[in-house]
Formats: structure tokens, sequence, C-alpha cells
């Protein structure tokens, strides 16, 4: 299986360890560090599955999430986020928003893996 | 002929005599069994103190020179006891109510207690009787003379009678007159004394008036024609004069502080005074029956230019009457020394409560707590009052010489005591009558006196001059002493009543009515005027005599302005009154009693309208009602507010606290959800590249290697992160242990420079310094300092975003301290975020750097810790910090 992935995440060595576990497993990775455009970057990108990070500078993940979530276009969109912070209000703030699946770093390769497999065959 | 040594013999025994009757009485009544003692008859018999040695001699020589004028003397008390008794009934009771103790206390508890004008009244009543106390010392002492040989006596024994006789007279009231400071002032075995000295006196005089006209004259008829035949029944009669005199002897039964201090001190019943009313007066008039007879009779046998004042002696003595010349002189002795000793305690009374004891507490103020202590010292004020009276009285006695008439002395003395009338009857019968109108009143009458009589009657040109008396002062006629306002050829004394008494009266009134009292005045006034007559029930009110106007003075003062003028305005809207001043019924005082009772309790409420309604005196259990009520209510208030205080104190803390708890909650989760990120963060990479170096096959060896280092560096990230956590708590909670010592500011801004600098990473920073500014000796943590002067350095490093990163350190001194300002070139740090760069895990929002956010926290702990500060300096070219040293360690060069 494979498909189109757009890693919004502002960590290098994060970025890095995501796109070399996809790209190995056939999926074509596109990556976006800015909070910001990142509603934008999605729509024009239109990938089969988002990796969203809650903490990007200039927007937080919540907010882009809900956005997504508001547009017809990409209000089915799979969306799989990825946070530092473990508490579970986060978990539930996410999933008020409308998140697909929700991971807490540190994550395991396969696992990551195995959920975006998941999300695109949904 | 009866010897000297016999007469001081007799009088010694009699005076023993005296002794054992006041001993026994006292005694009596000390036992409870002294119910005798307050008959009327004897209350009667003290009131003949009035009757002293100038009535007992000084009558038949009035009667020699003034004919029948000397009835006067007799009729003024009697018209006041038979036609004005009312008026002595309320004096007695208000004395009663109040406890007024003299003449004094009663014109100043009227007038709101002034002590001003007790010591007035008291002045006046020393100076007024003074001579009157000579004039007894000096009646003894012509009367001693007379048993004596006549030619062969001189000055010097006569001043020693007198001495021994005031000394006398000291010691027996001291001893009766200061027995006991009971808060009534009565003293049984004085007033028993006197009782006994009365019947005395008056058998006397009886015995010698019937020796007159039964063994001279043979019988009356012959007696009456006798004084047909006389001379005495020429004398024309001064209208003016006897109704001068008349008024003078009225006011001065009211007015004497002696007659005081019998008639309402000693006063215990309104049976006495009924008694007094009818006994008192016939009492007078058996005085007064044998005088015009003797007068008479001692014209016609004794030689001419023999002393018509001392006839009461000489014509027994003449005919041979020893026994009877002796009960005589006991008679003249008794109203001698009876009026001197009520004198000195009424006098002794007045001046050391008004004078002595206010001298003494205003001079301990704050340490007359213990009573004791201070009944021994009015005791001894008392004691020492007496003597100091009597020591007056004999010194006026001995520097007069003795030479005046003794009627004389006596009209002078009444005229300076009639003074405290206008202020007396004002004060008891109006209720306008004001402390300034009494004092002004008094003043101005008791000027006049002195000037017109008092003062004259030494004499002219003894102390006022001659040319006084027939020019006027500084000439001016119209104020000569005795014709004041150009009316000249007045009789003297009937110049002086005249004068000062319309002056006294006059200014008083008018005084009063343009002064305003207080309101203690008021209430004392009212108690005054409207001194409950007869019973009345205790709980409701009947309002004839209340004043709308003084319940409503004191309501405000207890309900507040506002609040009482509503209630009144309410009140007689009801009524269907249009005025603000409701009429005082039975309805209206219930409710104001209401009214009041929530605001001072019901007992306080009760006995402040029972003064102004029904002019009750407040008895001894409404106060201890009182009493009792304010206790309560101020224990109970006071604990109300004590645990009002505590609860608020408490909610306070608990605020506090919750306040406090709540906040800290919110920051340690911010705390932990930042840590978990900051350590999650390194983790993911870590756990990331280790999977893909685990599972992985065939990597490239770069890869491999770039991967291996990526996990080596977040390590070292982890390491450092969870190091500068250590260091920040360790700050935080104080625990950290200074290593103080000194060194150089350049030396170790060098050595922050080069650490700073160390890893180069590829960024680079250029730095301006200036090494002279630097030359400051340090005595602190250099190794703190340093670590803040490299995190300040490397923040530079890291942030500043200008194309060629420079970095300034300026020395410098603000506010009498050394500061370092590290200023870059960069773009800055906004103001919104100038604060929230020193805390935990602040990052300036889209900058990317290694640390974990927590140097700036850390440095800035490092700074308090030293004593010193690291803040933001706004307004420069970029990013700028100061760190400002501590005080006392920053020295200067040499």
């Amino acid at each position: 299986m494979s498909g189109h992935v757009l890693l919004i995440e502002d960590e290098p060595n994060i970025i890095e360890a995501i796109g070399f576990i996809l790209s190995r497993d056939g999926w074509r990775v596109d990556t976006h560090s800015n909070g910001v455009d990142a509603v934008d970057v999605v729509r024009a990108k239109a990938p089969d599955v988002v990796i969203l990070d809650v903490m990007l500078p200039g927007r937080s993940g919540y907010d882009i999430l809900r956005d997504l979530r508001n547009d017809p276009v990409t209000q089915t969109l799979p969306i799989l986020m990825l946070t530092a912070r473990g508490q579970s209000k986060d978990r539930e703030m996410a999933e008020r928003a409308g998140v697909s699946r929700f991971m807490t770093k540190p994550f395991s390769n396969a696992e990551v893996l195995d959920a975006v497999r998941a999300l695109k065959a949904s | 002929m009866t010897t000297l040594n016999a007469l001081a013999a007799i009088s010694v025994a009699y005076v023993l005599f005296l002794f054992a009757v006041a001993f026994v009485a006292e005694r009596a009544a000390r036992r409870g069994r002294g119910g005798w003692l307050s008959a009327p008859i004897i209350y009667t018999l003290s009131l003949s103190i009035y009757c002293t040695a100038w009535t007992f001699y000084g009558a038949v020589g009035s009667a020699v020179r003034g004919g029948l004028e000397y009835l006067t003397i007799y009729l003024g008390p009697s018209l006041v006891l038979i036609g004005w008794w009312w008026i002595l009934r309320k004096l007695v009771r208000i004395g009663r109510a109040q406890r007024i103790t003299s003449v004094a206390d009663l014109i100043s508890s009227r007038y709101g207690k002034s002590n001003l004008l007790g010591i007035g009244v008291t002045i006046l009543a020393v100076v007024g009787t003074t001579p009157y106390i000579a004039l007894q010392l000096q009646s003894v002492t012509l009367s001693v003379e007379v048993f004596a040989n006549p030619q062969v006596s001189d000055v010097a024994d006569d001043r020693l009678t007198a001495f021994w006789v005031a000394a006398g007279l000291a010691v027996f009231t001291v001893i009766f007159g200061t027995r006991n400071l009971d808060a009534n002032e009565r003293h049984h075995g004085v007033v028993m004394a006197i009782a006994v000295e009365a019947i005395v006196k008056l058998a006397a005089l009886l015995a010698v008036g019937g020796f007159v006209v039964w063994g001279l004259s043979g019988g009356v008829g012959a007696t009456l024609a006798r004084i047909d035949a006389s001379e005495l029944g020429l004398w024309e009669m001064n209208g003016g004069r006897w109704v001068g005199l008349t008024f003078l002897s009225a006011a001065a039964l009211l007015c004497l502080p002696r007659m005081f201090q019998v008639m309402v001190v000693e006063n215990d019943s309104d049976a006495q005074l009924r008694m007094a009313a009818w006994a008192f007066p016939l009492y007078l008039m058996l005085m007064s029956l044998f005088i015009v007879p003797i007068a008479v009779v001692g014209l016609e046998v004794l030689p001419k230019g023999a002393n018509p004042d001392l006839f009461v002696l000489t014509v027994p003595l003449a005919h041979g009457q020893q026994g009877l010349a002796l009960l005589s002189f006991l008679g003249g002795f008794s109203s001698a020394t009876s009026m001197v000793i009520v004198a000195a305690i009424a006098l002794s009374t007045m001046v050391s409560n008004h004078i002595v004891m206010p001298i003494w507490l205003r001079l301990r103020a704050g340490s007359a707590s213990v009573s004791g202590d201070v009944r021994h010292v009015v005791l001894l004020s008392r004691r020492l009052s007496i003597a100091g009276v009597l020591f007056l009285g004999y010194a006026y006695y001995a520097l007069s010489g003795g030479g005046e008439a003794l009627s004389v002395i006596g009209l002078v003395a009444f005229t300076g005591v009639a003074q405290v009338l206008p202020a007396m009857l004002g004060g008891l019968f109006w209720r306008g009558a004001t402390r300034m109108g009494a004092l002004a009143g008094l003043s101005v009458g008791f000027a006049l006196w002195l000037y017109t009589l008092y003062l004259p009657s030494f004499g002219q040109g003894t102390v006022l001059p001659m040319a006084l008396f027939s020019e006027g002062p500084f000439g001016i006629g119209w104020l000569r002493p005795q014709a004041l306002f150009g009316i000249d050829g007045l009789d003297p004394l009937m110049h002086a009543v005249f004068w000062s008494m319309t002056f006294n009266s006059v200014v008083f009134f008018l005084v009063s009515l343009i002064s305003f009292p207080s309101p203690l005045e008021r209430l004392q006034g009212a108690q005054f005027v409207n001194v409950q007559i007869g019973g009345g029930s205790a709980r409701s009110w009947s309002g004839g005599l209340a004043q709308s106007e003084d319940l409503m003075v004191m309501s405000q003062r207890i309900l507040g302005a506002p609040e009482a003028q509503a209630l009144f305005l309410r009140e007689a809207r009801k009524q269907g009154i249009s005025g603000h001043l409701p009429d005082p019924t039975p309805d209206f005082l219930e409710i104001l009693e209401r009214e009041l009772s929530g605001s001072v309790g019901a007992a306080t409420a009760h006995a402040m309208l029972g003064q102004i309604v029904a002019g009750q005196a407040v008895s001894v259990a409404d106060l201890m009602a009182v009493a009792d009520e304010t206790a309560q209510m101020m224990e109970h208030s006071a604990r109300l507010e004590e645990q009002r205080s505590e609860l608020t104190r408490t909610a306070r803390q608990l605020r506090e606290a919750n306040d406090k708890l709540t906040r800290l909650s919110a920051q340690k989760d911010a705390f932990l959800s930042q840590i978990s990120h900051e350590l999650r963060t390194p983790m993911t990479s870590i756990r990331a590249f280790s999977e893909i170096l685990r599972d992985a096959e065939g990597l490239a060896s770069v890869d491999r290697i770039k991967y291996a280092s990526i996990i080596h560096d977040e390590a070292i990230r982890l390491t450092r992160l969870l190091d500068d956590l250590l260091d920040l708590s360790v700050l935080e909670n104080g625990q950290v242990s200074l290593n103080l010592r000194e060194g150089k500011l350049t030396d170790t801004l060098d050595r922050a420079v080069a650490a700073a600098l160390a890893d180069d990473g590829g960024l680079r920073l250029d730095i301006f310094r200036d090494p002279r500014s630097e030359a400051i000796w340090l005595n602190t943590d250099i190794d703190r300092l340093s670590q803040v002067f490299i995190n300040l350095i490397s923040n530079a490093r890291k942030y500043c975003d200008a194309a060629v990163p420079r970095l300034q350190i300026r020395v410098g001194e603000a506010e009498g301290r050394t500061v370092i300002d590290f200023v870059d070139n960069g773009s800055g740090i906004a103001p919104e975020q100038q604060d929230l760069i020193f805390e935990k895990f602040a990052r300036v929002s889209d900058q990317k750097a290694g640390g974990a956010g927590l140097g700036l926290a850390i440095s800035r702990q490092i700074m308090t810790r030293l004593g010193g500060n690291l803040s933001y300096l706004p307004g420069q070219a970029g990013a700028a910090f100061r760190v400002t040293l501590p005080e006392a360690r920053a020295l200067a060069a040499q």
C-alpha cells in the first residue's frame, strides 16, 4: 500500500525519522514545518493522510485540525496527530476537534506505519 | 466674783460635756440605734445655729442702737420658713436626691457640675464667713473679759483666749466633723451637740429676760411702762432698711454655708422640715422675746457708755447674779461655738471638695486609682481645711483688733453670701438659667460687694484710700464705692445690697438668655427644676413637665440627628401637629423609650427619659441596672466584634491559600506539560532512529553515522535539560550554597566570553567591551555570576538576528549600584514578551534553538540569590539585559 502523506512537524530530527520510515514503505512524503499556513498547504497538496504535530511555530495543531474539519473538502481527511504533551486532556481535546488517530511521542516506528496504513485504508 | 480660772474650768467642763453628748450620739448612730437622732425636734434645734453670738449678744446692742430693727434678723428666716417652706422643701429634696454636700456643690451641680462655679462660691463663702468666725471669737473673748477685771485686761490676753477657743473648736470639729466619709455627709454627733447648745442658749436668754422682767422691773406691766418711757420707742423706723434687712436675713437662711449644712445636708426627711416650719419661727420668737426689756433695763441700770452688746452678761453681774451670769455666758459660748463648728465643717467640705481635691487629683493624675488612698487624702484635706478656716478666723480677729460693732460685721457677711441667691433660686425654678449666667452674676455681685461694702467696712482709708470715697476712682464721681451712679445719701449697707443684688440678678438673667447650656447642664437643670414631687408609677410616663425640645436634644445624641428628627416628625404628624416637636404624650414617650432602648438599652433609656420627663433622680438601682446592661452589651459586642474579625481573618487566609494553591496547581500543570514536551521530543528522535538502526537493513554507512550522531546529540540535550532542571530546583528552593570569593570583573567576563563562544556551531558574534570600566573587584560567587554572563552571551549568539551580530558589554552605574548591560544589535524582544522571557520554558515564538528555555529563568534566580538583579532593558538598539551587581559586594577598583 502506498499513497501521499503530508507531515506537518517542526522538529528536524523527527521529520527526518518519519520521512525515512514512510519513504522506505513506499509513501510519498511532503513536509511542512510551520503552523501558520498549514491549512492552505493541506488544501493545496490534498494528501491521503496528514500527520500533524501539536506544538508548531505560529499556530497550534488543534486550531489547524478544527479548521480542516470545518472545511467540507477536508472534513473526512484522515489525520494522525502526534504530540509530546502526553496528558489525557490533550487526547480529549484532539478527539473533540475530530482527530482520526492520536499518538503520544515517543512512538515506535511500526506503530506509526500501521496507523498511516490503516488511515489510508479507511 | 467668778474668777477667770473658774470660768475657764467651767468652759472646759461644758466643752467636755458637749464632747460626751456628741460621742454618745455618734456611737448610737453607728450601731444603728440612732433613730431618735432623726427626730424633727433635733433638726429644728440644730437650725438654731442661725442664732450666733451675734444674735445672742448683738441683738440687745442692735435694739439699743436701732430700735426694733433687730427683729428683721428674725423676721426674714421666719417668713421663709412659714411662707416659702416649699422653696426649702425643693432645696432639701434636691439636696437628698443629688447628694449635695454644700452650697458650692449645689450651684456647681446645677450648672453642669462646673468646678469653676464651685470654686467661686467656695471663695465667696470663705471670704464671707471668715469675719463671722472672727466675730464669734471676739464675742467669747469679750464675754470672758466681762468676768475679768475690765480695767486690767490687755489685748495680748484677749488674743490668747481667742486662740485657745479657736484651737479647741478645731479639735472638736476635726474629731466629730470628719469621722466618716459616708455618701451622706451627716454628722449625728455634731448635730446632737448643737441641739443641746440650742437649748442652753435659749434657756440662758429666757432666764436673763425673766430676771429682768420679774426680778428688776417688777412684772410685765411695769416693764411695758418702762419701755414706753425709754428713748428706744422714739426711734424712727426706716422702711427701706427694714425691707432690706428682712430680705438679707431671709437670703442668709438659704445661702449661709452653715445654714445649708444643717438645713439641707443634715436633713433626712420632709417630716423634719414640716416641724421646723413652725417650731423654728417659734424658737426665734422666744429668742427675741426679752431683747427689748433687757435693752431698756440695761440702759437704765448700767452706767452710760457700757457696751450694750454685753447687757445680757453685765445686767445680771451688776445685780450680783453670778449663777445667772454664768448661764448667760454659757449661752453666748454655745452660740459662738455651735456656729463656728458648723461653719468650719461646711467650709472645709467646700474647700476640700472644690479646691484641694481637684488640685490633688490633677497633680496625681492617673495614680489615684486606689479608693482607700483617696479616702485618706479626703479626710486629711478636710482636717487641714478645718484648721485653715479656723486659723483664718483667728487671724482676721487678731488683725482687725475686734473694734467694730458686732452686728455690722454680721450684715456685711450676710450681704456677701446673699450673692449666691440669684444663681440658687434661678437654678431651682428657671430651666433657662445657664452656667455662664450664674458665673457672670456671681462675679459681678461679688465684685460689687467687695467694692461697696466689704473693703469699705475696714474703715475709710484703711484698704481703700480716703479719696476714693469722696472723689471716686480716677476722679470719676459716679463710681464712688458708697454712691454708685450718683445715688448719694443712702445707707451704705442698703446701697451695697441694692446695687450688688440688682446687678447680680440682671447680669445672671441676661447672660443666661444669650448663652447656650451644655447637654449636662440641660440634664441637671431639668432634674433641679423638675425635682420629683410625690410618687408616680415607675414605668409609665406622665408628660406634664416634659420638654419636647430636651427630648429632641437627647434623642439626637443617641439616635443620630436624621433618625431622631424623622421620628419626632412622624410622631408630630400622628398627633396632628404641624411642627417638628410632638407633644410629650405618654404614647409618644413610650415609643421614644423603645427607640432609645434599641440604642442604649432599656435601663439607660428609662433613666435618661426619667431625668428629663419627671425630673427623677437616678436611683442606685437604676444605675446598677444601667451598669449591668452596659457591661453586658459591651461584653457581647466585644465578643461579636472579636468573632467577626476572626472570621474575616480566617476567610481572607483561606481565600489567599486557595488562590495560591490554584495558582500553584496551574503552574505545576503547565510546568509538567512543558517538561513532558521537552523530554519527549529528544526521546522521540532517539527512539525513532534507534529503531531505524536496529531494523533497517542495508543502511548506507553515511546514514548510519548520521543517525547515531542524532541519537548522541539528543542524549546530550536530555542530560543538559535534566541538569538545568535540577539547578533551577535547587536555586528556587534556596538550598544553593554560594561560594563567595574575590575576583575581578574583567577576568570573569573574559572567561564567560571564552566559554560561550567555545563550541563553534557556525554562529559568530562580535563582542565589544571597555576593559577600563571593567576594572572592578567583586566579592561574590564568581562561578554563578559567570554562568549568568555565559547564558546572556550564548543567547545573543543564538538569537541575534542581525546580519553581522554584535554584542556590546557595558559596565556602568545605576542608582548607586554597578550594572553590566548586554546589548546586541538584533531586532530585540517585543514589549509584551519582555516579562515572559524570564519564565521557565519561555521561548520567543518562531525561534528555534537548542535550549529548553530555562536559561534566563536560572540566570534570574542566580542573580536574586546573589543579592543582585537581572532584568530586561527596554529602549535599546536590540535585545538588552541588565545585570545589577549585589550592592555591598561591588567594590571600586583602586
